[in-house]
């Protein structure tokens, strides 16, 4: 299991540093500083083995952490408690930087101390943690608290405490989509998928017992042939007005409180949700997805001393409908001595130091086009290596799912208190952002 | 909150300033003081001066104070274990605290507290909140029994805390169940055969029962754990794996690696044409390609293990090859990763695409991932037929990039392509020709070479050409200089007439100024072939080389099974087995697969052949060299230690030979050429010529092999030696050490003289051992009342218990020895004889030693020779029993004494021995059997010794 922990600032300075097994010397504090920060550019695995020890490392902003073994750890467990930690610090004092880590030194060893034992992860979620851990001392609890508190971190139900009460039941569904695609240039979809989140903020009290119904083909396939005996779907909940009927999801992973037994036999997805904001459930799909946009290259090489570059993206969507945000990135080489640039529509410039010409346009609705034309200069050089042509690359936000997924409905049950699904106050959003959408040219 | 201030206080005189305001009435200054303690422990400082002062605050009801002082006491207790003591008071009570939170933490530090004494009265409360009525406190518990279990692993099963850790598994708690368990696991790793986490169907079902309901950690505790058990039969295979599937759709990259592991493992079981069985293998594909959105270092994690499962059971991942594609900005690590995956599962169906890709590859800017870009289009090229043709067009592209290390790198692939297509693409040639020059890495330069010679009869100027390389033959690495030797004979051989100067020239460049024995041989051989007999010669050398086989790269079998079952873990990250980075004896135990049991077919999957294929020899003609040598390697340093009970190690054992022998196999095929294994093909004897009578030679060098493994180096003191210096003044400011180890009636001791050389009076005397083979640690403390004035010398016993911390040594019998005395820490390692470790009762009975003789597999046995011995077989047999090794057969045959002698090793290992002997002959020979062979150099020392004496 995980022998140690240790926190380093950029220059390799240690800000934390907790050992948890026998075996991990002071010394490994000082053999990762020398070998992986120090190393720069050299170290180009997230594992690394000096000296017969393992060095786990993530890094959040310029800060590392790095958990440390000497045995066979499982190592996906590892890099997802490295992450777990970084989310609980989050939660307590906000982002991760040197200070926030130095302010805040003893709070993150109480917190080692009780998410970490003999190396073995335990209960990390921070609505439970910030029950006890509080930085202000637990004298005053109860007996009848105390025993909530140590049921509530070794229970069934470890994300939610008893007792939480709103005058009003409200809960917010955000439908969180990123598309990513890599076209070639001729316009051949090399690969497409959209990997989406459901995040759900709830206010709900006691505690309630939660369906979400989504158009899943699978359920919509096997309700068409059952007779349609849930009445569920007919409280549609997206206002599906356009497209697909249902879609493929090719895998979905879902947040501990999902009974994953029930969604394996019935398909049906049932939680008793954690109080506040929290992630549902992640999916992917790779049918039929919408390309909000597509991305038309033309490169021409005049000569060794200029580039001729024509780029046209269309949008490809219902014309009511208005894309955000959006930001065409072309890359230029690294002999440009200069660029001239015309677009149709937003602004465009170019950015010497990221070696490319970013083009801006605020909005843009459905079904149309506009066009960028640029000449770059070039100064010779001897540099026998061909320039590599990075993709053009762009981001943009619209107010739709592109993968076609719908909220059919989410039902809300507390049995206990007097409320009922009809109380409760729910709001659905779409929005599909662009992952690395990539045309190469 | 402004912590950070507490970072920023360097003056000095500091320790001083802080003692005082630790023991200062405020409660708020203590505290504040306290925090500045902390943050100078953690930036390295040595605080620990204020030991005392900090244990003071210990007693109070604020709960964050408390929490700083026991941070402080876990990393200064083991330092000052005396003072540590003055904690005790404190534990115990706050283990008796109303409050739950306050019961866990005490007895969670404690178990932290690595000091021997404060063990001692952990137990107590330790049992109790075993049983706590609160599920925290018992949660806790459980992982402090594994804990309290690291630093005396007697103790607790003394105390019987295995069993109440046993019980916690039928807890009521999910959480206690899954920390009992992890508790178990590791526990259990320490003792391989010790039947510790005896799994039976009621126990799987109380632990499938607690993975619904406990943390993700948990799960991953308990999936980890079910991934150790073998199912009876397939019908309870295909149910454990009907609960498990559920996981696979975790947030928790952890948890559903370690339920593709489960799932993984226990399809073995399940009987092919089973319907269940295939609808397993659609399941597992869409939350493998669902790892590679997580973040990086998880993506890399996967990648790791994708890399195995695509290696054991192809067809899951066969239609998912787009989602391997590389992007632009993925990290590097990513990268390569991905690329090594695509070509594996390159197909005819998929092949188009994915070297569309590579070529785009071939033109990033990282030098490593374009090497490898192009590297696998030489693959393809190998691996799907149909798409040769293509791939050397690529291939001829890329060369005309003229970037040169991916000239180099096309050029090394062709050479692989040539081999697996003789005589169809030479009209390439000429192209590869005109980069000559611009070779410069010994790989490129030897493949043009051996292409140039392949080919001589083709290329017009090949002399000229050979003969330009020649030039600079001594600059050149050992790879260009055998191939440059192999392609001017074939040359030679080709055309006779025109080329007998070069010949001539390079074989005497290669017997005569070369220093390399490999050089020196090969050109001796060929001197001989072509002075003696030029048609053999030609039959030899330019001999139809077998065709190279398509997959490179595969790990071998045994290794895949094994790492197949850690999926998730280090290993299958590191591709090795455990054993090869984990030190001590966790890593000892070989994970297999388990092969079907219930339905009589055969449903061996078909591309591995056999499971239990351990005697086959490696695979592929070009087998993975690097991988294979490196395992060679690993064993050297880390052999499975001889810590465990025999019959647990044995299986390890068997394995780990077997690696060896493959290794060894390997290393005679690829001969003397460490790079591209096409080289070796080069030179005259083919590999797949091998015949399998080849196995005596590759057991010789086997022993071989072990005399290196056991042996390099090794000095031992004789049976009754006088005492030898361990410690020289010179090292120790004035202390000098001499001793001896013997064993009296059963008891090992350790017989030192201390000589004070310096001018002052020395006292307070201590020793500590390093963790040792054996287990090797003082019974008592040193005895040594009197200080010791300058120019005394005293006498000192100190008895030796077996039941200390094991660590594997190299050499095995080696003893690290720290001593204190009020002068300073001195260290000294000095070596016992393994006689000592010999038990009184070590005499076998004759059935069982004949039974054992047998169950032993040869690869165990070592053989060695005692020179110049004049005893007869019965004063051998007498002397030594002296020193516990026991006669308990004799037979004689044909004049020659046959001893079969027993003995019995501290730690339960038997070591068995056939002892030669021949009337008139000095020379004894000797054979020697045990489960742990590493043993074996160590016995036969200790033979050798107490026979001369």
């Amino acid at each position: 299991m995980i022998g140690g922990l240790f926190i380093y600032n950029h220059k390799g300075e240690v800000l934390i540093s907790r050992v948890y097994r026998d075996d991990i010397g002071r010394n490994a504090v000082d053999a990762f500083r020398v070998n992986v920060i120090h190393a720069r550019q050299q170290v180009r695995s997230p594992v690394t083995n000096i000296a017969r020890t393992s060095f786990f490392h993530v890094k959040r902003s310029n800060i590392w952490l790095a958990a440390v073994t000497k045995q066979n750890v499982n190592a996906a467990m590892v890099f997802e408690f490295l992450y777990k930690m970084c989310d609980v610090m989050t939660a307590y004092f906000g982002k991760i930087s040197e200070e926030n880590i130095k302010n805040n030194f003893v709070l993150i060893y109480e917190l080692l101390d009780e998410i970490l034992d003999f190396g073995y992860p335990q209960n990390s979620e921070t609505g439970a943690l910030k029950t006890f851990i509080t930085q202000q001392g637990i004298k005053g609890q109860t007996k009848e608290e105390q025993s909530q508190i140590t049921s509530q971190v070794t229970g069934q139900i470890g994300w939610r405490r008893e007792g939480i009460k709103y005058r009003r039941n409200e809960l917010f569904l955000d439908v969180l989509e990123s598309v990513n695609l890599l076209m070639s240039p001729q316009g051949q979809v090399l690969s497409a998928h959209v990997s989406g989140r459901v995040v759900m903020k709830s206010y709900l009290s006691g505690m309630p017992e939660c369906k979400f119904g989504m158009n899943d083909k699978i359920v919509i396939d096997k309700q068409g042939k059952g007779g349609a005996s849930d009445d569920a779907g007919k409280s549609d909940l997206g206002g599906g007005s356009s497209g697909k009927q249902s879609i493929a999801i090719d895998d979905c992973t879902f947040h501990q409180c999902v009974r994953l037994s029930k969604f394996d036999s019935e398909r049906s997805i049932s939680f008793i949700p954690p109080d506040g904001e929290y992630e549902l459930m992640r999916y992917r799909t790779t049918k039929d997805i919408i390309l909000p946009f597509r991305v038309i290259p033309l490169v021409r090489e005049v000569g060794r001393t200029k580039l001729e570059v024509k780029v046209v993206i269309k949008s490809n969507f219902k014309p009511s409908l208005l894309a955000q945000k959006i930001e065409v990135r072309i890359p230029t080489p690294l002999n440009t001595s200069g660029v001239q640039v015309i677009c149709m529509k937003g602004k465009a410039k170019y950015k010497a130091s990221e070696n490319a010409i970013v083009w801006k346009i605020k909005r843009m609705a459905g079904m149309k086009e506009s066009q960028i034309s640029a000449e770059i200069e070039l100064l010779p050089t001897n540099d026998k290596k061909k320039w590599a042509r990075p993709p053009i690359s762009m981001n943009f936000e619209v107010p739709f799912a592109p993968s076609g997924l719908k909220v059919r409905y989410l039902k809300v049950f507390e049995s206990k208190l007097n409320y009922s699904d009809h109380d409760v106050i729910k709001w659905v959003r779409y929005i599909g952002r662009s992952g690395i959408y990539e045309t190469r040219c | 909150m402004t912590d950070s201030k507490y970072f920023t206080t360097t003056k000095k005189g500091e320790i001083f300033e802080l003692k005082a305001e630790l023991n200062s009435d405020k409660k708020e200054k203590k505290k504040e003081a306290v925090k500045k303690v902390i943050a100078s422990m953690t930036v390295g400082k040595d605080v620990s001066a204020l030991f005392p002062d900090v244990v003071n605050c210990m007693q109070t009801d604020n709960l964050e104070l408390k929490k700083l002082v026991y941070l402080y006491l876990m990393n200064y207790a083991k330092s000052q274990p005396d003072m540590a003591i003055m904690a005790v008071n404190t534990f115990v009570k706050d283990c008796e605290d109303l409050n739950p939170l306050i019961r866990a933490l005490a007895v969670r530090t404690m178990g932290c507290i690595r000091v021997d004494k404060i063990t001692e009265y952990l137990c107590e409360p330790l049992r109790k909140c075993l049983k706590d009525e609160d599920p925290y406190v018992r949660k806790t518990a459980a992982v402090c029994v594994a804990k309290l279990h690291d630093i005396n692993a007697q103790l607790v099963e003394d105390q019987g805390f295995l069993d109440t850790l046993k019980d916690l598994i039928s807890d009521s708690n999910p959480m206690v169940v899954a920390n009992a368990v992890a508790a178990l696991s590791e526990i259990a790793e320490s003792h391989p055969n010790s039947n510790l986490l005896d799994l039976n169907p009621q126990t799987i079902n109380k632990l499938l029962t607690a993975l619904n309901e406990c943390t993700e950690w948990g799960q991953i505790f308990i999936l980890d754990c079910l991934a150790n058990y073998t199912p009876r039969d397939d019908r309870e295979s295909q149910s454990i794996c009907e609960r498990v599937t559920p996981r696979l759709s975790h947030a928790n990259s952890a948890v559903v690696l370690s339920a593709v592991k489960v799932l993984m493992k226990f399809m073995e079981m399940l009987p092919k044409d089973l319907d269940y069985y295939g609808t397993l293998l659609k399941k597992l594909a869409p939350p493998l390609v669902t790892l590679l959105s997580a973040e990086p270092e998880l993506q890399y994690v996967a990648l790791r293990n994708i890399n195995l499962i695509v290696q054991r059971r192809p067809e899951i991942l066969k239609h998912e090859m787009k989602v391997f594609f590389v992007k632009y900005n993925d990290p590097i690590y990513v990268k390569l990763e991905k690329l090594d995956i695509m070509i594996r599962l390159a197909s005819q169906a998929n092949i188009a695409q994915v070297l569309a890709e590579l070529k785009e590859y071939a033109t990033e800017v990282d030098v490593d991932f374009v090497r490898k870009a192009v590297r696998a289009i030489g693959r393809c090229a190998i691996k799907v037929e149909q798409s040769a043709e293509r791939c050397v067009s690529t291939l001829l592209d890329l060369i005309q990039t003229k970037v040169n290390y991916v000239v180099q790198e096309a050029i090394v692939v062709i050479k692989d392509i040539f081999r697996k297509y003789p005589n169809k693409y030479e009209s390439v040639i000429a192209t590869l020709c005109e980069h000559l020059e611009s070779l410069d890495e010994p790989e490129a330069r030897a493949a043009m070479i051996w292409i140039v010679g392949e080919y001589a009869e083709r290329i017009d100027n090949a002399d000229e050409l050979l003969e330009s390389f020649l030039e600079g033959f001594h600059d050149e690495s050992t790879q260009v200089q055998l191939q440059l030797l192999t392609a001017i004979v074939k040359l030679f051989l080709k055309k006779p007439t025109e080329t007998q100067e070069l010949v001539q020239q390079v074989l005497s460049l290669a017997t005569q100024d070369s220093d390399n024995p490999d050089l020196r041989d090969r050109g001796y051989i060929y001197w001989r072939l072509l002075s003696t007999d030029p048609v053999a010669a030609k039959e030899v050398v330019l001999a139809e080389k077998p065709l190279i086989s398509e997959e490179t790269d595969l790990i071998e079998p045994t290794l895949l099974e094994e790492l197949i079952c850690h999926i998730g873990t280090l290993a299958s990250v590191y591709h090795k087995p455990p054993s090869a980075f984990v030190e001590g004896s966790r890593g000892v135990q070989h994970k297999r697969l388990a092969g079907s049991a219930g339905s009589g077919e055969s449903v061996e999957s078909p591309d591995t052949g056999s499971a239990a294929g351990v005697s086959e020899a490696p695979p592929a003609v070009i087998p993975s060299q690097g991988d294979l040598l490196g395992d060679l390697l690993n064993l050297d340093l880390t052999p499975p230690t001889a810590t465990g009970p025999p019959p647990a190690a044995a299986p390890g054992m068997q394995l780990g030979a077997m690696d060896l022998l493959g290794g060894g196999l390997d290393s005679l095929l690829g001969g003397d050429i460490g790079g591209s294994p096409a080289m070796g093909a080069g030179f005259g004897a083919p590999p797949a010529a091998m015949p399998a009578s080849f196995n005596a030679p590759v057991s010789g060098g086997l022993d071989d092999l072990f005399d290196l493994g056991g042996g390099v180096g090794m000095t031992m003191g004789s049976y009754t030696p006088p005492k030898t210096v361990w410690l020289p003044a010179m090292k120790a400011k004035g202390l000098e050490i001499s001793g001896v180890f013997v064993r009296r009636s059963g008891v090992i001791q350790m017989e030192m003289t201390l000589s004070n050389k310096a001018m002052s009076v020395m006292s307070d005397f201590a020793i500590q051992f390093n963790r040792n083979s054996f287990g090797l640690a003082p019974a008592g403390p040193l005895q040594i009342l009197t200080p010791l004035s300058p120019n005394q010398t005293i006498e000192a016993a100190l008895p030796l218990s077996t039941v200390g911390p094991v660590m594997k040594m190299e050499p095995l019998n080696n003893l690290q020895v720290a001593v204190k005395n009020n002068i300073d820490v001195f260290y000294f390692s000095c070596q016992y004889p393994i006689s000592m470790l010999f038990l009184e009762d070590g005499k076998m009975e004759r059935q069982v030693f004949l039974a054992t003789w047998k169950d032993i597999p040869n690869e165990n046995e070592s053989q060695f020779q005692i020179k110049d011995c004049h005893l007869n077989s019965d004063a051998a047999s007498n002397k030594l029993q002296g020193s516990n090794i026991f006669t308990i057969a004799k037979r004689t045959v044909e004049g020659q004494d046959m001893l079969y002698q027993s003995m019995k090793l501290t730690n339960g290992i038997w070591v068995l021995a056939e002892l030669r002997v021949q009337a008139g002959n000095p020379n004894y020979t000797i054979s020697l059997k045990c489960r742990a062979p590493e043993v074996s150099q160590c016995v036969f020392q200790n033979y050798e010794a107490v026979l001369k004496n």
